[in-house]
């Protein structure tokens, strides 16, 4: 078994399970008081983010700048924590903690408060199990962050859909193409689970083919690092791997749960689903695709890419065409998952660093759009972009954040968006200069679908169906605003101040980049040995 | 000098304030924070800008880093302001136009819903516009460039309750955006060459960096052409200027016609070293002025809008300077880029007193008679308009333009030259027949007596400026350009050439006038006659509609646009997979329909099924043989 060499960091475990705990307190005290729920988890939330923020000011990471990692190495992890768990088969409890998966679960503990925050009142019924629900999916998503077992991993990237898949099916609307909330949870849970299956079966034969080359069975990320694959078996092994994150990215033309989960979900659920599980896919690409298949990856790039791009179109004229605001904002996560693939397959540090800030710029924008879906119908009892409009008149701050995180999805400069995009396109440019200048073009339809969607909203006149709601209708209230603030300082500060974020995964995705270009292992036998282009 | 970053700091005070207070202060209280915050940033601009001069230390550039934006290996591009000459009178023009037209707009937008909203989004705009001018490196000009973007749509779409204001300001935003893709893949090609952002060091280190004339250097140049024409209206990415003008006359006179739209000129008169390395591209430039600004001057000669035809001049005008920056002649440009400021902001601000006068009426044809109501503003028409016309030696445009003309000429580009004659020739034409329409004639409307001091001192103020006390400015702004932009060199041959180059210009100038007087003043029946022949209206509807590009781009990109947007609506990727459950649905149904209970059908099944098995095995022993 491998050892590890820092101490058991015991926060680790802490923040999966804390959000594990209070779930399941939220339903045994939904018996006392329907509130109860709603501040135990809140309380457990902002613990599980203390905690994070806890080990982000612990990492030293503003000193991390002028380190430069070299190939060839091991990746350094912040924290790590091993617990043996079966032995005989090489699995253990390993989680560790680096630049790249604290900043994902910094975002995942915030959004998980967030998501708590905005289903204060939307939520009446099963409050409890509402909210063990919502807690455990975050517990998961978490444990996806810092299980580097494989076991361990695959067995959380399981567990978080369970949870969802309820969320859809108990707390959800019924869609506007007149599909149930079953009917949509059901679809999520099948393509999510199939894909996994495939991971499953990849990750297996990773595992046994590295047996036979060092006959120790183990599932560990840092024993399998550097296996030395036949060619053949590592384009399969990456396809397995790449086809479960393709899923849940989702890249076209695997997305079609992503808009019914998502339009019908409720609130926080959307939340959950456009601000951290989706990035869960983008994590998995980054952490186990690049660095176990990386000449596999290098001659799949221009395909992936060119999936991405066919996304990024695809889901921008998906969503310039959608009437209900959930779906709209659905389809364009779409979109802009393309961007990730483009960057993740160009590879070098700047790409890289860009896909980070879009993870954390993206997780906090279509969440905080998300949220504002769910506030507009909480007012006007609809979703259809049709049945709305004169919005600018009708209330008095709700107008002013909804047009804020339109120009943050736009990628207007000064917003984190935009340094995610500009980064993401000036890496991609030296290698990909012809499929940057294509996805360069798709910012044109980026400003169309978001326009469309402010025009039909906020232009114009209140829309007849409107009069008979009662009057004045209200503002938005201390606990929106002060939520909604939260995440418009987060965009700003990731577009004004990107540094503090960037310094954080420095070394992580100098380590990846190095593992991409700098394959930790040499083709062996006389398969066709594609050389990585190097640039 | 170091106070230079408080000139966009009190600006974004004034928008946090206005936008977080929205509508619970009162109107007077809005006004004063959004022109109170304008009014401290041109004092700090004008601070700055006597220390700059009063500092010959400097060597001329000042800079001045906030704080590294981010830094990415050796990409670390700062969050700086630099201030050299060119960006010292784009700040003064930002700050002082821009004040000027805060005060009247306090005057005009007085008792509008959303009075606060309208102010916090001008002050945004002077935030966005002064980071584009002062910004030290490409990637802070892109901010302000997007930022006044954005801005722009906000002001257009502000009379929200008419669904069309909101779609003139999506075209607006989205042609624009066109033109900003394409400024952004420059900055990625000057990134790949120069690994850095920094304009000083692009501009010093061009002519080591990039070949003359090559590839690189030409895609480059022409990437940043197509943001400057996006930004500015030039052609092809012009259709969007004349629709902008449904956003508040103070917004026009702001964005539209004195600071927003000359960015594409500031553009390229900022990144001039790397344009000479593209000479074909350089004359490119001069050409698209030249086609739009005649293009321009034929559409704004039939339109029946005071605000569509002071658009189409300021079309016009931006192809002056364009035509300008192609013949190398970029200190002449950047002088006509402010004198233009001074009086086309006069001139909209004064369309806007008219149009209150009218209650809201915008028709020329619907006005008349004006001058005895409105004498102050009849008087701020004419010497605006007079500018336009470049009337020689009273009013500023003709130190200008002419110097443009004259330019043109010595750089060897006798074509351009006639270009801007012709150009000037309309424009006299269609400024006499706005200021008769509007002023003269018999009277169809009721006009009121309009006061106020915001609505006076701004107008007078300009009206100075606009004169040929405007053009004493000449010789400084040469002065305070001179290490930034190359003065123009006029080779000895072509000396001789001077006065031929201004009598022409003045006289067709004035001819233009008279030709006006004629036909707007004696003959107006004979027009009106001339258009309602198929000939005479055929050609006025062609320029009404500017050429007809919006049909043309309606036609080869809205429609295809929607068309691909309804196929794709549903889905059918998504739909395609639905093939998998109904293949399952059916064999489930298949097998449950062959359950009958029937004994009589089982045996057959099972005959039948041994029969196919037994031939199977057969077929494979004989074939295995």
């Amino acid at each position: 078994m491998p050892e590890i060499l820092t101490p058991n960091n015991l926060i680790l475990p802490a923040l999966i399970l804390i959000p594990f705990i209070t779930g399941f307190l939220c339903w045994v005290f939904e018996k006392v008081s329907i509130r109860a729920p709603r501040w135990i988890a809140l309380v457990g939330m902002l613990i599980t983010l203390g905690l994070a923020i806890q080990l982000w000011l612990s990492g030293h990471y503003g000193e991390t700048t002028s380190i430069i990692v070299q190939p060839g190495t091991l990746p350094v992890w912040q924290a790590e924590f091993m617990l043996p768990w079966i032995p005989m088969l090489g699995i253990s409890f390993h989680l560790a903690l680096d630049g790249l998966s604290l900043m994902m679960v910094l975002l995942t503990a915030l959004i998980g408060v967030l998501a708590v925050g905005c289903s204060w009142n939307e939520i009446q019924k099963n409050v409890g199990f509402f909210h063990l629900n919502l807690l455990w999916s975050i517990g998961g998503v978490i444990g996806v962050f810092l299980a580097i077992d494989m076991f361990l991993f695959f067995f959380f990237w399981e567990m978080m859909l369970v949870p969802i898949y309820f969320l859809i099916a108990l707390w959800g609307h019924s869609g506007s193409t007149g599909r149930s909330r079953v009917y949509a949870a059901t679809k999520f849970f099948i393509y999510t689970q199939a894909s996994g299956l495939i991971m499953l079966v990849g990750i297996l034969t990773l595992v046994l083919v590295n047996f036979t080359q060092t006959q120790v069975l183990s599932f560990d990320y840092m024993h399998l690092l550097g296996t030395s694959l036949p060619y053949a078996f590592e384009y399969g092994l990456m396809l397995c791997f790449f086809i479960a994150f393709a899923v849940k990215l989702p890249v076209v033309p695997f997305h079609g749960w992503l808009p019914d989960a998502h339009a019908q979900a409720p609130t926080a659920g959307s939340v959950d689903l456009a601000g951290i599980l989706i990035k869960t896919a983008a994590y998995g690409l980054l952490r186990f695709v690049l660095p176990l298949f990386p000449h596999a990856s290098a001659d799949f790039a221009n395909i992936a890419i060119i999936l991405g791009l066919i996304g990024v179109f695809y889901g921008a004229w998906l969503a310039f065409q959608q009437t209900d605001m959930k779906r709209l904002l659905a389809y364009t996560s779409v979109s802009h998952m393309g961007f990730i693939l483009l960057a993740i397959y160009a590879g070098n540090l700047v790409s890289l660093q860009g896909v980070m800030i879009m993870m954390l710029a993206h997780g906090l924008s279509s969440a905080a759009l998300f949220i504002m879906a769910g506030q507009v119908y909480e007012r006007l009892h609809t979703r259809d972009l049709t049945l709305m409009g004169g919005m600018w008149g009708q209330f008095r701050y709700l107008p002013f954040f909804l047009m804020f995180f339109s120009a943050a999805l736009m990628g207007i400069p000064g917003t984190g968006n935009f340094i995610a995009e500009f980064l993401i396109l000036i890496g991609s440019f030296k290698q990909f200069p012809i499929f940057t200048i294509i996805a360069t073009v798709s910012l044109v339809f980026a400003g169309l679908y978001t326009l469309i969607m402010i025009h039909k909203a906020m232009f114009g006149q209140p829309h007849r169906s409107q009069e008979k709601l009662t009057k004045p209708l209200k503002d938005l209230d201390n606990r929106e605003i002060s939520m909604l603030l939260v995440m418009a300082v987060g965009l700003i500060w990731l577009g004004l101040f990107p540094q503090d974020f960037l310094n954080t995964s420095h070394l992580s995705m100098q380590w990846l980049s190095n593992a991409y270009q700098f394959p930790l292992f040499v083709t062996p036998d006389i398969s066709p040995v594609n050389g990585v282009e190097i640039q | 000098m170091s106070l230079l970053y408080l000139t966009i700091i009190f600006p974004l005070i004034g928008f946090i304030l206005l936008a977080g207070l929205r509508d619970q202060i009162s109107e007077k209280m809005a006004a004063i924070i959004g022109v109170g915050s304008m009014g401290l940033s041109a004092l700090t601009a004008a601070y700055v800008g006597f220390d700059y001069l009063g500092d010959p230390s400097q060597s001329g550039y000042f800079h001045q880093i906030l704080w590294t934006w981010f830094s990415i290996g050796d990409f670390a591009p700062s969050f700086g302001l630099q201030l050299d000459g060119l960006s010292l009178i784009m700040l003064g023009m930002v700050t002082g136009v821009g004040f000027l037209i805060h005060v009247f707009a306090s005057w005009y937008m007085r008792g509008e819903e959303g009075f606060a909203r309208f102010f916090s989004y001008f002050n945004l705009f002077i935030v966005s516009m002064l980071l584009l001018v002062l910004g030290d490196n490409l990637l802070v000009l892109f901010l302000g460039w997007e930022g006044v973007g954005l801005c722009s749509y906000l002001l257009i779409g502000f009379y929200y309750k008419n669904p069309s204001n909101g779609f003139a300001a999506i075209k607006a935003f989205t042609v624009t955006r066109v033109g900003d893709v394409l400024l952004l893949i420059g900055l990625f090609i000057l990134f790949r060459e120069f690994n850095t952002l920094d304009i000083y060091e692009i501009t010093q280190r061009a002519p080591e960096v990039l070949t003359s004339g090559s590839t690189t250097v030409t895609w480059a140049c022409l990437m940043l052409l197509g943001g400057a024409v996006g930004k500015s209206a030039q052609l092809p990415l012009q259709t969007w200027l004349a629709d902008a003008m449904a956003g508040p006359t103070p917004v026009s006179a702001l964005i539209h016609a004195a600071t927003m739209v000359t960015a594409g000129v500031y553009l390229i008169a900022r990144m001039h070293p790397v344009f000479e390395l593209a000479p074909n591209v350089l004359y490119f430039v001069g050409v698209i002025g030249a086609v739009t600004l005649l293009m321009a001057g034929f559409a704004a000669m039939v339109q029946t809008d005071i605000k569509r035809v002071l658009a189409y001049s300021t079309m016009s005008q931006l192809g002056y300077m364009f035509l300008a920056l192609g013949a190398e002649a970029y200190q002449a440009a950047v002088f006509h880029m402010l004198t233009h400021a001074f009086f086309k902001a006069l001139l909209f601000l004064s369309a806007g007193a008219v149009i209150i006068a009218c209650h809201h009426e915008q028709n020329i044809l619907k006005m008349g008679g004006l001058w005895k109501k409105i004498p102050f503003v009849y008087l701020c028409f004419l010497v605006g308009g007079g500018a336009l016309a470049a009337l020689p030696f009273i009013t500023v445009g003709f130190y200008s333009k002419d110097e443009i003309l004259w330019q043109a000429w010595a750089a060897g580009h006798p074509e351009l030259f006639w270009a801007g004659v012709v150009g000037a020739f309309l424009t006299s034409i269609y400024t006499f027949r706005l200021i008769w329409l509007v002023f003269h004639g018999e009277v169809k409307t009721q006009a009121h007596k309009i006061e106020g001091v915001s609505y006076w001192l701004p107008l007078g103020i300009l009206l100075v400026l606009s004169t040929f006390v405007g053009a004493l400015l000449q010789q400084p702004v040469g002065h305070i350009l001179s290490g930034v932009l190359p003065e123009f060199v006029v080779s000895p041959t072509m000396a001789t050439d001077k006065h031929f180059a201004e009598f022409t210009a003045v006289g067709v100038a004035l001819v233009g006038i008279l030709v006006g007087v004629v036909l707007f003043a004696f003959k107006y029946d004979a027009v009106k006659k001339l258009a309602n022949t198929s000939f005479g209206a055929g050609i006025a509807h062609i320029w009404r509609n500017a050429w007809g590009f919006d049909a043309l781009y309606h036609l080869v990109l809205v429609k295809p646009y929607l068309m691909i947007a309804r196929l794709l609506g549903r889905d059918p990727v998504d739909g395609a997979w639905s093939v998998l459950p109904a293949v399952v649905k059916a064999g489930n149904s298949f097998s449950t329909k062959r359950q009958t209970g029937s004994l009589r059908g089982y045996a057959a099944a099972i005959t039948l099924g041994a029969v196919i098995l037994l031939m199977i095995l057969i077929v494979i022993q004989v074939l295995g043989k």
